[in-house]
């Protein structure tokens, strides 16, 4: 394996883990704030969808983004209603929204298009192209670092930095802003956020709402950036990946980072190589589809690193009367 | 005092939730330009209109009964089990084991020894996150999902490098011999001289479904570790104080889950398919859930629940043969129903027990 091949596999990566990164740090937001999220991939679907049907008919892939987002936001909005207006259960709220996108956006698109549930493919500024940083192509021949930039950094649709960019920024608002302070407390103890007189619901569903914005990117971005159009099931488990990569990164933003890239490169190495010999085994590419699942299983199970969940996860607040 | 009678809570709350959710799906049929009385009366027809539609539905119907039990079961001891899908495939993967590695000379003997095959393999997949959840706290809902996947991992690689037959192309197993084939309800009813679900799919197993309802009741409500699966369901303190182990009833009550869901195998596997194919469960693990929810945890619930959804699913299938609606309209069904009487439970029994309640005080004075 070849330096330039490393490059192509992990310029592959960066292009994998971007819907993993956005949904997991819109499971970030959800989770921290104590609302469990098993709908990302129901969102990211809903997003990818309506991004492209109005990309598609409107040429624009910005008009797209929006779409997607408010597609992605108004699923947000139904595990609103469900899981903190009338405190029910987050987890079934969440498979019912999976199973919502999952008809919706093949009954419509079916209905819509009449290409069996895909998007018609989209083109030119339908899609997200790719943006050359300057200096990429003069950089290009200077050794190691020049293919690094020109190839790897350079070269990505814009939607590909906002997430990288969403990791910093989502450090700086959960840990150095009051918003983020009093959104990971109502994670932690809703009670003594309540008792201070800030509004947990309205902080739910304010991380809610972020978190479908964030899932409306990362469907958009699987859409119209990494792929023209939308395909039947397109999304296949990355929302799940992103649920898995947030428990990997114990509920942190810079370890998501790490966290996405992890299971963005293991899915490249597993594009690239159906059957990875190592010389004294095999690996089939079903064992390196599944590792981020088995990854995360043993991480769950604490023998690496134990990760716990913020403490009112899961539970709806029911105000003291 | 309670706010509501029992009846109310059993069968209205269920009920309006599912009328509700029946009202969106029509109005969902509605924008996408179709009629929706056209679209009922095309489902009932194909579905419950003739032995053939019946065949079918009765088939669906074993599916679902043996994941919503699934679900169920977990769920008295307050376990949310999602992986019954995962659970199902590995079932199937039992069943095929079983039925190819010997010659059984008669499905009377097979059936015995796929049924352990499926529950065995099926409780193994539901051993580990069962076991982690009791002694090492993770979240059960996360380990059964990622499960899932990992079943699906597994059975891929197992049917194209160990179970596919040489020079065939295609991730199945071979088909499985003669003695293993289930008697179908239309050669029971050939045999006592009635014409009844000519070429359906429905068999035996539908009987062995409906003795797994009435196990699952005799269990949950006539057995002492019934009993400490629903104490340790409503409290876990208290389960603890009254001598009952936590790890022991978690880790039994998801083995009987996992077991029931893997045992859906013996249906479609050996039952219709008679090869195990990729794609087996068809998403009929994850109906167990909506039916679970909608037959509020009880078998005779979880029954009729499924023989709902058994309908729904047949005739979803004749909706996209007939008219122009795509059989995805039942997913979206099927969402609507695990959100209204899963997720928005409250929505619909907050005013139920304000209107009983109004009720009662106009009694009292």
């Amino acid at each position: 394996m070849d330096f330039a091949t490393v490059i192509q596999i992990l310029d592959s990566a960066v292009r994998l883990m971007t819907p993993l990164l956005l949904a997991c740090l819109a499971g970030l937001y959800s989770e921290r704030s104590g609302v469990f999220d098993i709908g990302l991939e129901g969102k990211m679907l809903m997003a990818a969808f309506t991004a492209a049907s109005v990309a598609y008919v409107t040429g624009s892939a910005w008009l797209g983004l929006l779409a997607g987002i408010a597609g992605s936001m108004a699923l947000s909005l139904i595990h609103g209603l469900a899981s903190i207006t009338f405190c029910g259960n987050q987890l079934i709220s969440g498979v019912a929204i999976n199973f919502l996108a999952s008809g919706l956006t093949v009954l419509l698109g079916i209905k819509i298009f009449g290409l069996g549930g895909r998007t018609p493919a989209l083109s030119g500024g339908g899609r997200f192209g790719e943006i050359t940083l300057p200096f990429a192509d003069a950089l290009r021949d200077v050794p190691v670092l020049g293919p690094i930039y020109s190839e790897l950094i350079s070269g990505h649709s814009i939607l590909v930095y906002v997430a990288f960019l969403a990791v910093p920024l989502t450090w700086w608002v959960l840990f150095r802003t009051r918003f983020g302070l009093r959104l990971r407390a109502v994670g932690e103890n809703p009670a003594s956020v309540d008792t201070a007189g800030v509004s947990v619901t309205r902080l739910r569903f304010a991380a809610i709402a972020i978190a479908g914005i964030l899932c409306g990117l990362a469907g958009a971005y699987l859409a119209t950036g990494l792929s023209a159009g939308f395909v039947k099931e397109m999304t296949a488990g990355r929302g799940f990946i992103a649920l898995a990569a947030l428990i990997f990164a114990k509920w942190r933003p810079w370890n998501a980072l790490f966290a996405t890239f992890l299971f963005g490169l293991l899915e490249a190495i597993a594009n690239r190589y159906p059957n990875l010999d190592l010389g004294i085994v095999t690996v089939p590419s079903m064992f390196m589809n599944a590792l981020p699942y088995i990854l995360t299983v043993i991480i769950l199970a604490g023998f690496v690193g134990r990760a716990i969940p913020p403490r009112a996860g899961g539970e709806p607040y029911v105000k003291e009367r | 005092m309670d706010k509501m009678p029992k009846w109310a809570d059993v069968v209205l709350t269920p009920v309006i939730s599912l009328v509700l959710a029946m009202a969106i799906s029509a109005l969902v049929i509605l924008a996408i330009g179709e009629s929706p009385t056209l679209a009922l009366k095309t489902m009932v027809d194909g579905a419950l209109g003739s032995s053939y539609g019946w065949g079918f539905t009765l088939y669906y119907t074993t599916n679902f009964i043996f994941t919503g039990l699934a679900v169920a079961v977990a769920y008295h001891a307050s376990l949310f089990n999602i992986g019954g899908e995962g659970q199902a495939m590995m079932g199937g993967l039992g069943v095929a084991l079983v039925c190819l590695m010997i010659d059984w000379p008669h499905w009377g003997i097979a059936l015995p020894a796929a049924m352990v095959g499926a529950a065995l393999f099926g409780a193994a997949w539901a051993l580990i996150p069962a076991w982690l959840q009791a002694r090492r706290g993770s979240h059960i809902v996360i380990t059964t999902i990622m499960f899932n996947f990992i079943a699906a991992a597994l059975l891929n690689y197992v049917l194209v490098n160990i179970l596919r037959p040489v020079g065939s192309m295609d991730p199945a197993s071979a088909r499985f011999p003669e003695g293993t084939h289930l008697p179908a309800l239309t050669d029971m009813a050939a045999a006592l001289g009635i014409e009844w679900g000519k070429h359906t799919p429905v068999n035996i197993t539908f009987f062995i479904a409906l003795s797994a309802c009435l196990l699952v009741w005799l269990l949950i409500w006539r057995s002492r570790l019934g009993y400490e699966i629903r104490a340790l369901g409503r409290s876990e303190p208290g389960a603890l104080y009254a001598g009952i182990s936590p790890v022991r009833i978690t880790v039994l009550a998801m083995l009987i889950s996992g077991g029931l869901a893997g045992l859906m195998a013996i249906n479609n596997v050996m039952g219709e398919s008679e090869r195990l194919v990729l794609n087996a469960v068809e998403g009929a693990g994850f109906i167990g859930i909506a039916v679970a929810l909608m037959g509020r945890n009880h078998p005779l619930g979880v029954l009729l629940a499924a023989l709902l959804f058994g309908f729904l699913y047949q005739g979803g299938g004749e909706l996209a043969l007939w008219t122009s609606i795509p059989r995805e309209l039942i997913i979206v069904i099927q969402a609507l129903v695990i959100l209204f009487t899963g997720a928005l439970d409250n929505m619909v029994r907050m005013p139920l027990e304000r209107i009983f309640l109004s009720l009662r005080k106009r009694r009292v004075i």
